[in-house]
C-alpha cells in the first residue's frame, strides 16, 4: 500500500501542504510554492501528494472547492455566480463543468434537487467534509487532472438522512 | 446502563510532543504518565472544563499494536487520516481565537451548521478533531 512507503516525517509535510489547501482553498497558491514549503521539487511533490492521497494537489483543491460549493448551493442566498468566485473559481464556465463531472448534474440543478429534498442533513459538516475530500476508494485510478471516476460510490451531498 | 466514554484513545507519534502540545497549548490537565514494565507508557489528559472525561495519548510503537500495525497506524496518523472525536466547547469562536494564538493549527475556522458552531483542529500528530459548540438539545 501507498502508505508504507513513505515514511512518517514525509507524511507529515505533505499533510500539512494539504492543511494549507483545505484552509486557503480559495487562494491560487502556486502548487511549487506548496511542494517547496513542503522541501520538496514541484515534480516530486505531485508524485508524493499522489502517492499519499491517490490524487495530485491540484485536482484535491478543485474538490475541496466543489465541496464548499456544494454546501453554499445548499446553505446559502447566493448566485452561482457569486458562489463561483467565492470558493476560487475565475471563470463560471469552469466552474459549471467542474462541478458537472464531480457532482453530476450542474450547480443550478444540484441547488433545485436540495431544496426539494428539504433541510440539510442531520450529520456534522465536517464528517461530509472528510467524506467529500477523503481518500478515494481503493484501486480507483485517477489519470491526469480529468478523471470523472470514483464518484459514484460517494455519498452524494451528505448522507442518507435516515436517522 | 451505558452512560457514555470514560476515556478516548488517540494514537500520538510523540508522547513528549503530545503532552506539551495537550496541557500546554489546550490546555489540558495532566492526570496520568506512568512508565509500565512492557515499556508502554500510560498517559491520560483532562480537558480543562470536564470532570470525568480523558484522552490517553498512545504511542503505536509501544503499544499492543505488532510492529507492522504500529508503523501502518503512525503512516495514517501523520497523513491527517484519523480523527478520534468531537471536542465540545462552550464558545467555539473564543477558544479558536484563544487557540490560534496559542499556535494551534485548524484546518476550518469556525462556521454556523444546523447542530451548532464547528471549526475543525488538528493535534501535532495529525489527528483531526471536529470543534464543537452544540444548540442546545431540542
Amino acid at each position: 500500500m501507498g502508505y508504507q512507503r513513505a515514511d512518517v516525517g514525509s507524511l507529515r509535510m505533505l499533510r500539512k501542504a494539504r492543511d494549507r489547501i483545505d484552509r486557503d482553498y480559495r487562494e491560487e497558491i502556486a502548487i511549487a510554492a506548496l511542494a517547496s514549503g513542503a522541501g520538496y521539487s514541484r515534480a516530486h511533490f505531485i508524485r508524493a501528494f499522489r502517492a499519499a492521497y491517490g490524487e495530485t494537489p491540484g485536482r484535491y483543491r478543485t474538490r475541496r472547492r466543489v465541496e464548499r460549493a456544494r454546501e453554499l448551493l445548499r446553505s446559502a442566498n447566493l448566485t452561482v455566480t457569486e458562489i463561483c468566485h467565492l470558493v476560487g473559481f475565475t471563470s463560471v464556465g469552469t466552474f459549471s463543468a467542474r462541478f458537472s463531472e464531480l457532482t453530476g448534474m450542474s450547480p443550478t440543478r444540484y441547488r433545485a434537487e436540495a431544496a426539494a429534498r428539504g433541510g440539510p442533513a442531520p450529520i456534522p459538516g465536517c464528517f461530509a467534509l472528510m467524506w467529500e475530500t477523503g481518500l478515494p476508494a481503493p484501486g480507483v485510478a485517477e489519470p491526469g487532472q480529468d478523471s470523472t471516476s470514483g464518484e459514484a460510490g460517494r455519498p452524494a451531498g451528505g448522507v442518507a438522512s435516515g436517522a | 446502563m451505558i452512560n457514555g466514554i470514560d476515556i478516548v484513545s488517540v494514537w500520538v507519534l510523540d508522547q513528549d510532543s503530545a503532552k506539551e502540545f495537550y496541557t500546554e497549548k489546550l490546555g489540558f490537565e495532566l492526570t496520568n504518565d506512568i512508565k509500565l514494565d512492557n515499556g508502554m507508557r500510560w498517559m491520560t489528559v483532562r480537558p480543562p472544563g470536564s470532570t470525568k472525561q480523558e484522552f490517553v495519548l498512545m504511542d503505536p510503537a509501544h503499544s499492543m499494536l505488532d510492529e507492522e500495525t504500529a508503523a501502518a497506524v503512525r503512516a495514517l496518523v501523520a497523513k491527517g487520516a484519523l480523527s478520534p472525536g468531537v471536542m465540545a466547547t462552550s464558545d467555539c469562536q473564543g477558544d479558536y481565537e484563544t487557540l490560534v494564538e496559542r499556535g494551534v493549527e485548524f484546518t476550518q475556522p469556525p462556521a454556523e451548521r444546523p447542530y451548532g458552531v464547528e471549526a475543525v483542529l488538528r493535534d501535532d500528530s495529525g489527528n483531526w478533531f471536529s470543534f464543537t459548540q452544540r444548540k442546545a438539545w431540542g
